[in-house]
Parts: C-alpha cells; structure tokens; sequence
C-alpha cells in the first residue's frame, strides 16, 4: 500500500504534464527569436472551445476532437503571423507585450461573448473516466492519459529536434540568430513554422485541460501566469527545461494545495524571482 | 530647413533652455483642470481618482518612457503607499500632508530595495521580475489579515482636515483640490527632473544601452535612483486614493491596476510626460461612461485599442498628434 | 623606457571552442598612432572589446598607463581615459547632437546624477559640448534629431561622443566605414586633427588611410598577432599580402 502522498505526487505530475505541453510552445518561440508572446494561453483557449463546441454540439468523440484543437490554433496562429506578429519580430519588448496582451484581451472577449462566462462541461469518453488502482491507489484514467500524450509529446519534439533537419535548423537559430542566418537557414521562416507548432500544441493543452482544470473565458490570463513562470524558471528555448520547471511547478501547486494552503501561490512567485535571479536566463537557458 | 536661420539667433544655451520653457497649451492644459470644480461639479470625486491615476502613471512614465523599464507591476508601490497611509491613520495619526509623505517614504524605501534587483536585469528576465514582484506584493497583503485586512480591506481610517482646515467632504471638492495640488505640485518635480542632466541619462539609457558605459555612464545607479523616485511618487497616489476614499482594498495592490496603468500610458503616449495624464482621462472617463456595459466587452475594447495603438500610433495619441503637428506646421 | 599607454599582455579569448583571441600582447606608447588589420573575422573588434571591457578575457591583462584594468568594469575604464568609437553607429537615435555630446560631458564630471537643475543652465557643460561639437564641424548641425543626420556626420558624433570622455586613448573601429567619398574627406580631417597627446589604435580596411595615418601597424589574423611593424616594413611583408589576397583560407 502506498501511502497516499504518492497520490498527491501522481495528481501532480499529470497537471505539470499538461502545464507542459501548454508552455514548450512559447519556450522555444521565446528562445529562437526573443518574441515575448503573451496571447499564447488565448491559442490554448481556443483549442479548449473547440472541442467543447466539436463534443457538445456536434457529438464528436472526445478524443478525435484533439487533433483538430491542434489544427485549428495552429492555423490562427498562422494567420496572425502573416498579419500582425511578423511586424514586431525587431519591435521593442514593451511593442510586443501589449500587442499580444491586447489580442489577449481581445479573445477573452469574444469567448465570452459565444460561450458566456461560466465553465464549459465536456464529456469525456467512456473509457477514460474513473481510475486504475496501482498499488493501493486510485489513478485516474484521465490523468494517466494526459501523461501518455505529453511524454509522447516529448518523444516527439525531442526527436524532432535532435533527427529532422528542421529541428537542426531550429536548434541553430535558438543558439545564435546571426550565425544561423549566416548560414542560410531562414530564420524567420522556421519561427514561423515553430511558433505555429507552439501554438498549435497550446491548443491541445487546451483542449486537454478542460476536464482538470475547467475552461472559462479567464483561461487565457489564469494559465499565462503559470506559463510564463515555468517558461522563464526553465529556461527560454529549453524543451528540458520546460519539461522540469513544469513538473516542479505542477507538483508543488497540487502538494501546496494539500500540505500548506495558506501558503498559496506566494512560494511559487518567490521561487521564481529568486531562480531568475541566480539564473536569468533560467535553469536551462542559454545566454 | 530652418536650422540656418536659427543657429544664427539661437545659442547652445538658449537652444536647450528653451526646451524647459512652458508652452502656451501646457497653461491651458492645467487651467482646465479646473473646470470639473464649476462645470462638472456631480463628477468631482470621479475628477479626484483621474488626478491620483494620472499620478500614478506620471510615476510609471518615468522608469517606462523615460528610462525604457518596462514593470508589470508597478502597483507594488501604489499598494504599499495606500496600506501604509491607512494605517498610519488607523492607528492615530490621521494628518493627511504628513502621512502622504511618509506613506511616500515607505515606498521609496522599498522601492530602493527593489531597485538593486531591477538594475540588474534587462528584457524579458526584467519583465518577470516586476510581475513576480509584483503578484508577491499582492500575495503578502493578501495573507496578511491582521495587518491589511485582506480581502476585507483596510478599515477604520478617518482623516484630519488638510491643513487644519479642509475637511473631507461628501461631494468630493476637498478631495479632487487635495490630490490635483498634489498632482500639480509632483508634476513641477518631473518636470524639472526630465529636464535635467538626469532626465538627458534617463533618456540616453532608452535611446542605446550600450553606449551607456562607453560614454563613462553608470546605468544602474541612475536606475535604482530613478525607479526608487518613481516608487515613492507612486506611493504617494496610492496614499492619496487611501486618504480621499477612507479605505483600501487589494485592488490597489493588484495585478490589474498594474496593467491598467500600463495601458494608460501607452495609450497617451508615453516619454512625453503627459501621457499618462491624458491616458489616464480617457480610460477613467471612458470606463465610468461604459460601465454599464459588462468588463469583458470593456477589455474587448481596450485590446483593439492597444492592437491599434502598437501597429498605427506607435507613441500613444500625443505621440499621433506631435506627428501631425510637425507635419502641419514643415508646409 | 616610459610607461605604455595601454598595453596587454597575453590576453586570451575563446567563445567555446573557437579562440577569438590568442595570447595578444600590445603595446602603445604615449601618442602613439597604431593601426590594426587584419582580414574579416581576425577579431580585431573582439580586442577592442576586451580592452574596452566589452568582454571578460580568459586569460592575460590589461594595462593602462601602467594600471591593470582587466578587473575594471567598462564605464570605470572610460572614466579613468579609455575610449571607443563603434564600427556601426552606436548613436543615441532621439537625442540631438548638442544633447547626446551635453549628456557624455555631463558623465564626464559627475553631473549626470543632478535632476534639479536643468541642462540648459549648466553652462560650461554645454560650452564643452559645443566646442567639441564645433571642432567637428558639426556646430551648425547640433540641434538636428541624430537620426537624421547624414551617416558621414552620424560618424563624426561617434567621434565626438568619444572625445566628450577627455580620453587618453582611444580606439578608433573603421572610423570611416559605410561613409560616402564625399564626406569621408572629414573624417579623415577629424582623425588627423587629434592632439598628439592622443594615443590612437584605430582599425582600418581602407590601406591608403592607413598608410596616410599610421606610424606602425599590427597585423591580426585569427586572433593573432600575426605581425607588426613599421608601414613600410608591413608593404613590403608577402605573408601579409598572402593572408589578406592569398588562400582564402579565412573565408
């Protein structure tokens, strides 16, 4: 019988698997060209309602909705690309931060408008609801799906990066822009390819998240703040360190919220001044 | 162009001396703030938060237009300021010029604190850092009900009449005389600190970081100074809001009242002083006329406004206007 | 033997596996008026970089005038008389000429820190600024925004900036790069009329200003000195022509 602390741990560790594949996007579009995209949690909304809309209205499976959750946050990222980020790649930080914010507000609007303000139920397949036992546990059948995806998330993003010539392409420009351009590879190309990945996979966190965390129009600023944390602690351009800081961050919130409640988020933020301190450019970071 | 003509009239001093000089519009500007006392007099408490605002915004145009940081929580010192006003007046002391300044000194000295950290970092490392800061701010009044009240708010200030004389009163003339000499007063200060051979560094640190030390410059010691002054103006809002309203809530100290201000100041303009005066008017008034409307049909709003702002008026609307003006007036 | 200017000794430079800079010992006597070149990517930039404090070297020191300054953080170093011009104009944009020259004699004597006063009443900073401008011939152009300025008189600021430090070196980068013919004549005429208490190291492309300017030339090929010596001695040098028209293997 496992004591149930390691309980805690696995609920942990499913949240910082989603938190995962929600932050790896905007670590890599961060650390290949320094774009301080804040309406990178909208993608992930978006990815959320439409699969609530694709479910509950249209009866589609659960999980087959996935796929397009990806696509279609893929595709508007796409398309705000061409039209508006593509301008400010040499903008000043302060340019970008509230152009996105702005597109933040925005989407968070407009979600409230088709959706209203509560959070949306979706229906979960059959198949995926209720637990495992292990050990003396219960393990959620969701929970142990959701890790499924983000370490096959992981395999194939590490893979990607480390075997595909685009990954190499992506590798070099995060390492240094200048050389990489040097070398022909074009930059702002792969960027764009990249950050409609990031998107893209922000998307289907989205998507996943709904049956943890619930999805509400806020969802957009609610998780950017996660986000950007576990961007920042791991390091910007780091799929590693993306990986490690979410997994801390998820453990810790679900362990804080079961051991010491009062201390709320308060260790978190102070965790993440204190490791940008020692470490500016994150655990992991380059530069 | 017209440089001929003027080097022949104009000296180096006279040149640079005649930048400080107060344009008519300036006069005219600070003349219609008295307006709201005799045609406007339903709005004057209303008149009172846009000057404390304005203040406010004045403070984060200083580290933000002038020496290029830019913090996302700012309102760290705008808090910080509010709580320690309302205290000092909670347990006794309900003088409000006395406690303006010393909730500004609190801030200040937090500020100074902050300011070894903030110096140091630059870009999105700094960005996080203010929003840390920031949202730990937050969390410790939050936390801390014995001393804030937490979500309860502060409760049990009751002010002094300013200068022995002016008691606060219910249709808010005390208040919006009280916070726009405030206001005015802190502005001649700016003003002058802008001006100054400080206000050039500030603004050469904006133009090129690196040609900082190259011109024997010490960038960090005129950050930590100028965001430590920036801290303690911004307390000095946060305690005017305190005194006015008799009370203070977390939303001083929030993340929202930090990108609210944000927002202001890009939206008027910012390194160019009034900015954030002029932002802060149109968003104030804008929110009271709409605030029948739901808040996120409001923020709707506000994002099309900062797209706009960021892809067409890259300097805010005084920055649109000076555009305009120049181009009117080379024909 | 007096004191050099500046001086290194065996300074030392890698970006991980790729040495920048290779055990470089130089040294400038008072007045000096040294050229550097080298073929693209030698780095001679890179040791103006590491005298300047730009960058932390591996190994080795800096002198100057007899101080070790290879502990000494950059602004510090042009405080006690070390200066630079950058290759690419590394201007302040919004400024205008009068304010950017006003604000580096301002850091010169400490009044950079007053926010009282206002800069058009500190009088002999501003009678330095417009000397030092005038001198440049840019007296009759300060007043414009430095973005606007043709680039030949954006590259005279450079220079301006530089001199507003009072240094007693400085270290000239392609002083005359990107400028048009037609204004490159003052440049020339700027770097000339340099007081000989000046120590100049300049870094130069063009062969006829180095040969018009110079009193001795160090030759940097990757990261090295590769030699140095006399203009005529360097003229006369095969390896030098080799390296710089030769094999190409620099690339």
């Amino acid at each position: 019988m496992l004591p149930p602390i390691f309980g805690v741990l696995f609920d942990g560790l499913a949240y910082g698997m989603l938190l995962f594949v929600l932050s790896v996007g905007l670590s890599v579009t961060l650390g290949l060209m320094n774009f301080v995209n804040l309406a990178h949690c909208a993608f992930a909304m978006l990815g959320g309602y439409v699969t609530i809309t694709l479910v509950n209205e249209f009866h589609w499976p659960f999980v087959a909705t996935l796929p397009v959750a990806f696509a279609a946050a893929a595709i508007v990222s796409v398309v705000l690309e061409r039209a508006l980020y593509r301008r400010l790649y040499r903008a000043s930080d302060l340019d970008q931060v509230l152009l996105t914010i702005g597109l933040a507000f925005i989407s968070v609007a407009i979600a409230a408008y088709i959706f209203g303000t509560t959070q949306q139920p979706v229906e979960t397949p059959e198949l995926l609801r209720g637990g495992v036992n292990f050990l003396g546990l219960g393990l959620g059948k969701y929970r142990l799906f959701l890790i499924a995806i983000a370490l096959a998330v992981t395999i194939l993003l590490v893979g990607g990066l480390e075997y595909t010539r685009f990954g190499a392409q992506v590798r070099a420009a995060v390492d240094n822009q200048r050389m990489a351009r040097g070398l022909g590879i074009d930059v702002d190309r792969t960027f764009a390819t990249t950050f409609a990945l990031g998107s893209g996979l922000a998307g289907l966190g989205g998507a996943l998240a709904i049956e943890i965390v619930g999805l509400d129009p806020n969802f957009a600023f609610t998780y950017l703040v996660y986000v950007l944390i576990i961007v920042s602690v791991g390091g910007l351009g780091s799929i590693t360190g993306s990986f490690a800081a979410a997994v801390l961050i998820g453990v810790s919130d679900v362990a804080g919220k079961y051991y010491a409640p009062e201390l709320g988020a308060f260790l978190i933020y102070l965790v993440m001044v204190v490791v940008l301190m020692w470490r500016p450019a994150g655990l992991f970071g380059r530069r | 162009m017209s440089s001929i003509a003027q080097s022949a009239v104009t000296t180096p001093h006279s040149y640079l001396q005649a930048q400080s000089r107060w344009h008519p519009l300036e006069l005219a500007f600070w003349l219609a703030t008295l307006l709201p006392f005799f045609v406007f007099p339903a709005y004057l408490s209303l008149a009172s938060q846009i000057a404390i605002t304005a203040l406010f915004a004045l403070s984060l145009d200083i580290i933000l237009g002038y020496a290029g940081i830019v913090s996302l929580g700012h309102a760290a010192f705008f808090g910080i300021g509010a709580y320690s006003a309302g205290l000092l007046s909670k347990y006794g002391w309900g003088q409000p010029i006395t406690g303006l300044i010393f909730a500004a000194g609190v801030a200040g000295l937090v500020g100074f604190a902050a300011s070894f950290i903030i110096s140091r970092f630059r870009h999105f490392t700094l960005i996080m850092i203010t929003l840390g800061l920031g949202l730990l701010a937050f969390e410790a009044a939050n936390r801390a009900h014995w001393l804030t009240g937490g979500s309860d708010g502060l409760q049990g200030i009751s002010m002094w009449p300013v200068l022995g004389m002016f008691r606060f009163d219910l249709y808010g003339y005390t208040a919006y005389s009280y916070s726009l000499a405030t206001l005015f007063i802190v502005f001649l200060g700016a003003r002058r600190l802008i001006n100054s051979p400080f206000g050039l560094a500030l603004r050469g640190i904006r133009e090129n970081w690196v040609r900082m030390p190259a011109i024997g410059a010490d960038s960090r010691a005129h950050i930590r100074k100028a965001y430590t002054i920036a801290a303690a103006i911004a307390g000095l809002a946060g305690a005017l809001l305190a005194q006015t309203t008799e009370s203070v809530s977390l939303e001083s100290i929030s993340f929202q009242r930090s990108a609210d201000v944000l927002v202001m100041l890009v939206l008027g303009g910012a390194g160019r002083l009034y900015g954030g005066i002029i932002g802060a008017i149109i968003f104030l008034v804008a929110r009271d006329q709409f605030s029948g409307i739901a808040p996120q049909y409001w923020y709707f709003w506000i994002g099309a406004l900062l797209v706009a702002v960021v892809m067409i008026l890259p300097n805010g609307i005084l920055g649109g206007l000076s555009r305009i003006y120049a181009r009117w007036t080379s024909k | 033997m007096s004191t050099p200017a500046l001086a290194t000794r065996a300074l030392s430079k890698a970006f991980g596996s790729l040495p920048v800079a290779r055990e470089i010992e130089i040294s400038l006597p008072v007045g000096a008026r040294y050229a550097l070149i080298g073929p693209n990517g030698a780095g001679k930039t890179t040791l103006i970089n590491l005298m300047t404090g730009m960058l932390r070297p591996d190994a080795g020191q800096i002198f100057l005038a007899g101080e070790d300054i290879t502990s000494v953080g950059p602004q510090e170093r042009v405080r006690r008389g070390l200066a630079r011009t950058f290759q690419i104009n590394t201007l302040f944009p919004g400024l205008n000429a009068l304010e950017a020259v006003a604000l580096a004699v301002a850091e010169r004597r400490g009044l950079a820190g007053h926010f009282w006063r206002g800069v058009g009443s500190h009088s002999e900073t501003i009678d330095e600024a417009y000397e030092i401008l005038r001198k440049l011939k840019l007296g009759d152009s300060c007043y414009q925004v430095t973005r606007e300025l043709p680039y030949g008189r954006q590259r005279l600021l450079e220079i301006a900036l530089s001199l507003a430090t009072r240094p007693k070196v400085l270290l000239l980068d392609e002083p005359a790069a990107g400028v048009p013919p037609e204004e490159s004549g003052e440049v020339f005429e700027a770097v000339a009329g340099l007081s000989n208490d000046l120590t100049l190291l300049f870094i130069e492309h063009d062969m006829h200003v180095v040969f018009r300017f110079a009193s001795h030339i160090i030759v940097l090929v990757g990261g090295a000195i590769f030699t140095e010596g006399s203009p005529t001695e360097i003229a006369a040098d095969p390896g030098v022509r080799e390296v710089y028209l030769g094999k190409r293997k620099h690339g």
